[in-house]
């Protein structure tokens, strides 16, 4: 039984508990509709010397810049579809998307001491969201990824066989780096590096590592939000340039 | 500062305070005056001395030591003794009414037992035996990382914001809440103890039913992250224990628990 003076009301708070959650359904609502959107063009996601990192690595062969031919001819629908689950069960599955996502989306609850919009409440005990437990695969399954957009950074200096860099290339590199940053400030990834040991006296080394992430992983909401918008940024940096709308600006 | 919080210049501190118990109440609207430095459990004081001496609040140091004058002001769960008057809006009426997670037994309190009995169900410290120096060591590393966990001042602030069980009573019998999965940090991650509660946390204390929306760290009056620190952490050794084959496997190859 609950006290019985605000069991009646949503909530007692007067200030603007709702702005929150309003925006982030703002925020994440809009990435998802343009990711979706970009993630299906099956175009316009190659300008050389850039690859949009929504279709990297592209393992078709039919890709406008195959990474890894690893899907044959028969393979026509949009490459992008082959390798966004991964990056995408990440965030989906991320401790601070949870919080952004039950909060806002699911009102469960939308703000602190304000009610849930369900009257029954299983939490992550149950079918779907029991599979919350399998972040750290999406994790791992991140490394190969970043390791390509790495390469992708890399290869954005070499135009036509001649060294160069162009606002491209900053673009792709920045990406490359906030998406390493968020990977690697993950929970999962303090955990593996040290949280999960009950002495850290015992290994020195991973004492360390878990120092350096725990400092990252403080930081995690306002890498996830940065990383977030940079990544489509870059996608639609890569697109604009690839449809001709604006030409990449060559500094080297 | 603003102006309502000077003191001599007459201004009034306008509260609407619960009164009533488990059968029924209403706000009643108090006016008191307002002095320099009063925070919220002085203008509730200052009530009992002047309006109401039926008035029931329970609080103990008036130091945010004591964690016993847990309320909700204007809506948020606080504790009454760290809430200055001068962050509200000059002339504004504050709300006081009770934590909403617990019985109502009159007026601002509760019956907080549940905590109590919560509390009973962790398995103890279980230290590891002694070296041959008659002498058990820790390093300075090991400690601080609990250190923050034993700041805890049992006001339940946290266990009163989870939504778990703050909106849904029917929980309330299978999850611990935040303040334990903080207790349960300090004794998992203590360098001595040797026993193990991971199927504790995800059977009895509803580990699982906790969905990280982060409430419980935004009424910490001590600051302790729980979320990223204790319940968090907690979460991932009861997945390597339950929900990941492959640690499980290289946990069975290396002989040793997590």
């Amino acid at each position: 039984m609950s006290s019985i003076a605000i069991d009646s009301k949503r909530t007692l708070r007067q200030d603007t508990w709702w702005l929150e959650p309003m925006l982030v359904v703002l925020g994440l609502g809009c990435f998802a509709l343009y990711s979706t959107w970009a993630a299906l063009q099956n175009g316009d996601y190659y300008a050389a010397p850039y690859l949009s990192p929504f279709y990297s690595p592209c393992l078709a062969i039919n890709c406008a810049h195959v990474s890894v031919p690893l899907f044959g001819e028969w393979y026509n629908w949009s490459p992008a579809i082959l390798i966004l689950w991964i990056p995408g069960g990440f965030r989906l599955t991320c401790y601070y998307y949870r919080k952004a996502y039950y909060r806002s989306f699911f009102w469960s609850p939308p703000a602190c001491a304000v009610k849930d919009a369900a009257s029954s409440y299983s939490g992550e005990t149950r079918f779907p969201f029991i599979l919350q437990n399998i972040h750290r695969y999406f994790f791992w399954a991140s490394l190969p990824i970043l390791a390509f957009l790495w390469w992708d950074a890399i290869i954005a200096f070499n135009f036509g066989g001649s060294f160069g860099i162009g606002l491209g290339t900053l673009v792709l590199i920045a990406n490359a780096a906030l998406l390493s940053l968020y990977s690697f400030s993950c929970h999962s990834c303090r955990h593996l590096c040290g949280g999960g040991l009950n002495s850290f006296k015992a290994a020195p080394g991973r004492f360390k590592l878990w120092g350096i992430v725990t400092k990252l992983n403080e930081k995690h909401m306002q890498i996830a939000w940065v990383s977030l918008v940079w990544v489509g940024l870059t996608d639609a940096y890569v697109r604009l340039v690839a449809t001709g709308v604006i030409q990449d600006l060559r500094i080297i | 500062m603003p102006e309502a919080a000077v003191a001599g210049n007459g201004a009034e501190a306008k509260m609407r305070v619960w009164r009533g118990d488990a059968s029924g109440g209403e706000f009643r609207d108090y006016s008191v005056p307002l002095e320099e430095g009063m925070v919220v459990l002085d203008v509730i004081h200052s009530i009992q001395a002047m309006h109401a001496g039926d008035l029931a609040v329970r609080w103990n140091c008036k130091a945010g030591k004591c964690g016993s004058c847990s309320a909700e002001v204007n809506g948020k769960p606080r504790l009454m003794c760290m809430t200055r008057m001068n962050t509200f809006e000059p002339g504004e009426t504050i709300t006081v009414s009770p934590i909403k997670t617990f019985p109502l037994i009159r007026d601002l309190v509760t019956d907080v037992s549940y905590n109590y009995e919560k509390a009973k169900s962790v398995p103890p410290f279980k230290p590891k035996p002694k070296e041959a120096d008659g002498t058990r060591r820790m390093y300075q590393e090991d400690i601080d990382r609990v250190q923050e966990f034993h700041k805890c001042i049992e006001c339940f602030l946290c266990q009163n914001v989870c939504h778990v069980i703050r909106d849904h009573d029917d929980n309330k019998p299978s999850f611990a809440g935040p303040r334990f999965f903080v207790r349960v940090a300090s004794l998992e991650m203590h360098p001595l103890d040797t026993d193990d509660r991971l199927e504790f946390l995800r059977k009895e204390a509803g580990l699982g039913f906790c969905n990280i929306t982060k409430c419980c760290t935004e009424v910490c009056p001590e600051n302790i992250k729980i979320t990223d620190n204790s319940i968090i952490p907690l979460k991932e050794r009861v997945v390597t224990r339950f929900y990941d084959p492959i640690a499980r496997l290289l946990g069975a190859l290396g002989g040793k628990r997590s």
